[in-house]
Parts: C-alpha cells; structure tokens; sequence
C-alpha cells in the first residue's frame, strides 16, 4: 500500500534576532492511509513545527521550511503556489488543535465555521453545507446537533467544542488530518472519548493521522507508529509496541522511566520514598546547539564520540531506527 | 433585555440630570452675569436700570429657583428665551442644528471609512514601508490641532484654487453643498480617522495572531476572507467603544473648526453663547450635546451586543 502521506528531509527554520532557530531538522516520515503515527517529544522539540510545516502554516517571515518535501497522495505540497497550497488545505490535509476554546472563532456559530469551509472546497450552496455542517456535528456524536450549529462556542463544553473542531477537519473528507496535541486541554474522561472518536471516523472515512503528543499513554492507546523527536530531530521510529517494549534511543528510555505506574513489577503502590526517574539536565537551546549528539550533555551513557559526533538514523532490530551511537 | 434597555434609559436620565446641575452651577461660577457684559461693554453706569435686567431675568433668585425654572421648563419642552436675542432658544438652535450635525456625521464616516481599512492594512503589513508611512501620518492626524489643519486646508484653497469653500445656506448643486461641508469634516475628523487606525491596526495586530485565525487558515481560507471575516470582526469591538467616545470628542473639535471655517453653527453658536453668559441658550445647548453623547453610548452597547454573541445585557 502507497503512503499517503510521505515526509521526507523536512527542515524548518525561524530567522530571530538571537540567530537561527533550527526548529525542525530532516525529519521524514509516511503515513499510510487509516493508519495513525504518533510524534512524541518534550515541549520544544519541534512537533508542533513539525506539523504546522506540513500544512505550510508557519508563520514566514519569520519561519522557512528550508528543505524537504510533503507528498500527500503524490502531490509535494512544498511545490505549489499559495493559491493552490490553499486548496489542499482542508481538503485533503486537515488539522485540529490543542485548545478549542481559543481555536474556534468566538463571533461565529460552530455551524457557521463547518459550513464556511465545505462552501468553500464542495462549491456548493450555502443550504447543502449547512446540511453537511449539522450531520458532520452529528458524526461526531453532538446532541442535538441542529440546535448546536447555531450556537457559539462559549455555549459549548471544552469537549464538545473539540468535537466540533473535529467535524470541521473531516467535513471535507481529508486524506490526512494532523492532530496537535488534540486531547492536553481536556479533562480524563473527555481525553478518552475524543480518542474513540478520531479513531472510529478514522476507520470509517480511512484518514490517515498524525498525532502529535507529549503523553505516552495516549500514544499507547491510538498509534501504529511511534515518531520520537528531539531538539528537532528525529532520533528514534518504531511500531508502538516495539518501541515501548523496547525502546533504543536514551531519550526515549528516559521518557519511559519517568512514567509513574500502578501494578508495576515494583508492586501495587510505588513505595513512598521511591522517586521517579526525571531526565536531568534541559532541551539545548535550537540557536545553539551542540556539534555532537543533541541528547549528550542530558545523557548517562554518553561518551566522547557523541560530544563532537552526530549519529544518524541507524537501522537497529527489523522496523526499528534510532540516532544513536550507544544503541 | 428590556430589563436592560429599562435600566439603562433610567441610568442615561440620571447622567442627563447630573449634566444639567453641573453645567448650571459652572455656568454661575464663572465670574459676571448678562447684565454685567452689557454695562460693561456699553459704558452704562446706571445702577437701577442693571438691578431691573437682573430682576427681569430672574437672576436675583435664589439658585434652586434659576434651576427649577429652567429644568421644570425643559421638561415641559419650553427652552426658554435666549437673554441677547430675546428670541425663544428653540427657534436660534432647530436651524444650526442640521449644519453641525451634517459636518459631525460627515467627518464620523470619513474617519471610519478611513480609519478602519488603513489600520487593516497596516495591520496586515506590519513593519513595511506602507505600515511606517500610514504610522507617521496617523501621528500627526492625533498630533495637530483641527484648527491649524483647517487654517493650513483654507491657505492651500486660496493658493491652488484661488477661494475658499465659504458657507451658503442654499447651495447651487449638491456637489458645491457637499463640498462645503466635507471640507470642515475632514479637518475635524482626520484626528479621529488617525486615533480610528491607530486602534484598528493594534487591534488587528493582536487578533491575527490568535489561534482561531490560524484554524481559519488551515481551513483553506484566502487570506482576505481570514483578514476581514475572521479577524476584523473580532479586531472592531474595540474601535466601536472609541467611535462612541470620538462623537463627543468631535463636537469640541467642531467648535473651533466652524469658527475657522466661519460656519453657523451649532458649536460656534455655543461659544458666542457662553461669551454673552446667555444661560437659557448654554444651559440647553451642553445638555442637548449630553444627550446624543449618551443615546450614542447606549447605541454602541446595543451594538456591541449584536456583533458579539458572548456580551448579554440581560441578568
């Protein structure tokens, strides 16, 4: 089965007066279609670039995506005009956000935004994207969804205000929808619905998701492939339960060791004396970074070659790559 | 919402009232009455015939009195007599009105007509030559006088057209009309057009940089539909409050511009009013001004209702 989305060499900058920001560095990556990639990483280290590149929404100036391409379907979205960029977005390449409080225009009916939308990419009349906009609504489990289009976002719940967001990024049937960090602002038990619900439209209509994530525990619950970035690299890329049994990369095993757990082999309760292990040290600032290993002065194990050495993605066990020179 | 409208209406009657005790006493602070104006200018020295002015007046009463009279009056639609013309208030001030009005209303749509898509622009265009040139110009709009710019637009009338637009109650087309009054507008509303920029460009500024602009982008939308349909709506709420402020303001800077422009009119008249100590005239001329100030007000907040679905007035 062809990629859907394939992302390879991306590199993202940003020209600030401290210097250059190396925000995203060669990053590639595929999605097939229905199938989900996670990218994990720490605050800062370039996901949400990562996937504000692929639908060329980085503010420019001061951002440029350097180099690279963004195939979705075949198509490089980094070859095309503004004009046509435009198109893409919404039709075929989608994306939801963090905070739907502050994502959905407040002046606005939630109804209002779905329709402006299918209008715009269907060329249909006002009437039938309003229709599409109410059963979209409804796709996504909003009670009552005809009485909900016409309301405003401040009348709906931080749930139901993602949900509804979520309707808008599927509206147009997209090939690929980027999910950044779609599930931080919501409580729990909201988290895991909205989980279920892009998972079971994306069953249904065979998207193709990039989920962006800093929590392990929804990448365990929702991703096929995991994508782990650092300092705007990626540094290590496996099958989920690959990489969470048996993760490579130092970083990644830090990540890993930081998770509390309940029923571990250390028993029902983690003893209270006993701490959780945190990676010491703070991400390299982007302007200034090391010329070796990015990950070395935060690492146990490293040594002098990861000082002034970069490793690259290496292949270490089927399926599973990683950067790094101790792995 | 007619609990609110009820409340505000019985809040706007309170304002009007504490208007009118404040421009009454004011007016009596300052120091003189009609009676001392005349004799003073005329040279007479006739003490009886002053006491008799004063008494015809009524302004030997005691001041809740002066203030009964005029206010019980003005509830009743009766604006008094005007003490230099001794013509009835209302019949001086209905024909000035129009021509004060005509050149406030003009000079508010020009500085929303200009005011608010040159913010846009420079919003959108931020930190470009464009941006810089409309900063400086803006600048200057809140830096200069109406009255400098009124006398600098006359001198430039004189020397390129050899005359100056000279008001005319009849106007020969709608055209000379129009000019006659744009001319004045535009002195008094380029300070309000440049403070109308300045708020719509930092207004925009701030709302394009929210997140929901950026889901209308990722959504496809041009970024004309993104600028004016997105973030306008949200950047105007602002610029609308000032524009409601701007109409009070407005009426002060026509003041001098009528005066410069050599308009009859209501604001002009106001002056010449004071000048006289001509109460009845002053005392209902501030509070006619205080009156469109705060139906205006009160329009802004209904207005402000409409344009944003979060602002209830009700409970």
């Amino acid at each position: 089965m062809a990629p859907v989305l394939e992302v390879s060499g991306l590199s993202t900058v940003f020209h600030t007066r401290r210097g250059l920001v190396r925000a995203v560095q060669d990053v590639s990556f595929t999605v097939n279609a229905g199938e989900t990639l996670a990218i994990v990483g720490e605050s800062g280290c370039g996901k949400t670039i990562t996937a504000l590149s692929l639908l060329r929404l980085v503010p420019m100036p001061p951002g440029e995506i350097t180099s690279g391409s963004v195939k979705v379907d075949g198509t490089d979205l980094l070859k095309l005009s503004d004009a046509e960029m435009r198109e893409m977005r919404g039709s075929k390449i989608a994306m939801i956000f963090q905070e739907p409080m502050t994502a959905l225009n407040p002046l606005l009916t939630v109804g209002k935004q779905i329709q402006e939308m299918v209008v715009l990419h269907d060329k249909c009349s006002q009437e039938v994207a309003r229709k599409r906009a109410v059963e979209m609504l409804h796709h996504v489990r909003i009670p009552e969804p005809e009485r909900r289009s016409r309301e405003y976002p401040h009348q709906l719940s931080g749930g139901m205000r993602q949900r509804a967001m979520i309707a808008m990024a599927l509206a147009c049937r997209p090939k690929v929808l980027v999910a950044d960090e779609p599930t931080t602002a919501l409580d729990v038990t909201i988290q895991a619905q909205i989980l279920d619900l892009i998972g079971d439209l994306q069953r249904e209509f065979g998207t193709a998701v990039v989920l962006i994530t800093h929590d392990l525990g929804v990448v365990a619950e929702t991703a096929k492939r995991v994508c782990v970035m650092y300092a705007g690299r990626k540094v290590e890329e496996a099958p989920v339960e690959e990489i969470f049994g048996r993760p490579l990369h130092p970083y990644m095993q830090g990540l890993m060791n930081s998770i509390p757990r309940v029923g571990s082999a250390r028993g029902l309760d983690v003893a209270p004396d006993e701490r959780l292990q945190e990676i010491s040290g703070i991400v390299p600032p982007l302007n200034d970074l090391p010329p070796g290993c990015a990950f070395e002065p935060r690492c146990t194990r490293a040594d002098a070659r990861c000082k002034t050495q970069r490793p690259e993605l290496e292949v270490k066990a089927p399926d599973h790559i990683a950067a790094c020179w101790q792995a | 919402m007619l609990s609110y409208l009820i409340r505000r209406l019985l809040l706007m009657a309170l304002t009007l009232f504490g208007v009118s005790i404040a421009i009454f006493l004011l007016l009596r602070i300052v120091p003189g009455n009609i009676a001392d104006i005349l004799f003073d200018s005329a040279g007479l020295i006739d003490p009886a015939e002053k006491a008799k002015i004063v008494a015809d007046l009524g302004l030997d009463l005691p001041l809740y009195q002066q203030y009964w009279q005029w206010i019980g009056g003005l509830l009743q639609g009766d604006l008094g007599y005007s003490y230099v013309s001794e013509k009835p208030v209302l019949e001086e001030i209905a024909p000035r009105i129009p021509i004060t009005a005509k050149i406030a209303a003009l000079a508010l749509i020009f500085s929303v007509i200009a005011g608010v898509p040159l913010g846009v622009i420079s919003a959108v265009r931020q930190n470009t030559p464009l941006d810089y040139l409309l900063r400086v110009t803006s600048l200057s709009g809140l830096s200069m006088p109406s009255f400098w710019l009124g006398l600098l637009i006359l001198m430039a009338f004189v020397h390129y057209l050899g005359t100056i637009p000279i008001y005319d109650r009849e106007p020969a087309t709608f055209m000379a009309g129009f000019t006659m009054l744009a001319v004045p507008a535009a002195a008094v509303g380029f300070r309000s057009s440049a403070l109308i920029m300045r708020l719509t460009r930092s207004s925009m500024l701030e709302v394009l940089r929210q997140d929901f602009v950026r889901t209308a982008r990722s959504k496809g939308l041009s970024e004309g539909a993104v600028t004016y349909n997105h973030a306008l709506r949200n950047a105007l709420l602002p610029v609308i409050t000032t524009i409601g402020i701007e109409v009070a303001f407005l009426f002060g800077g026509l003041i001098v511009t009528e005066t410069v422009f050599n308009i009859p009119g209501v604001a002009r008249f106001l002056v010449e009013a004071i000048r006289w100590r001509d109460y009845p005239m002053v005392q209902n001329l501030v509070m006619f001004t205080a009156t469109i100030v705060v139906v205006v007000n009160l329009i802004v907040d209904l207005i402000y209702m409409v344009i944003d679905p979060r602002i209830r007035y009700s409970e």
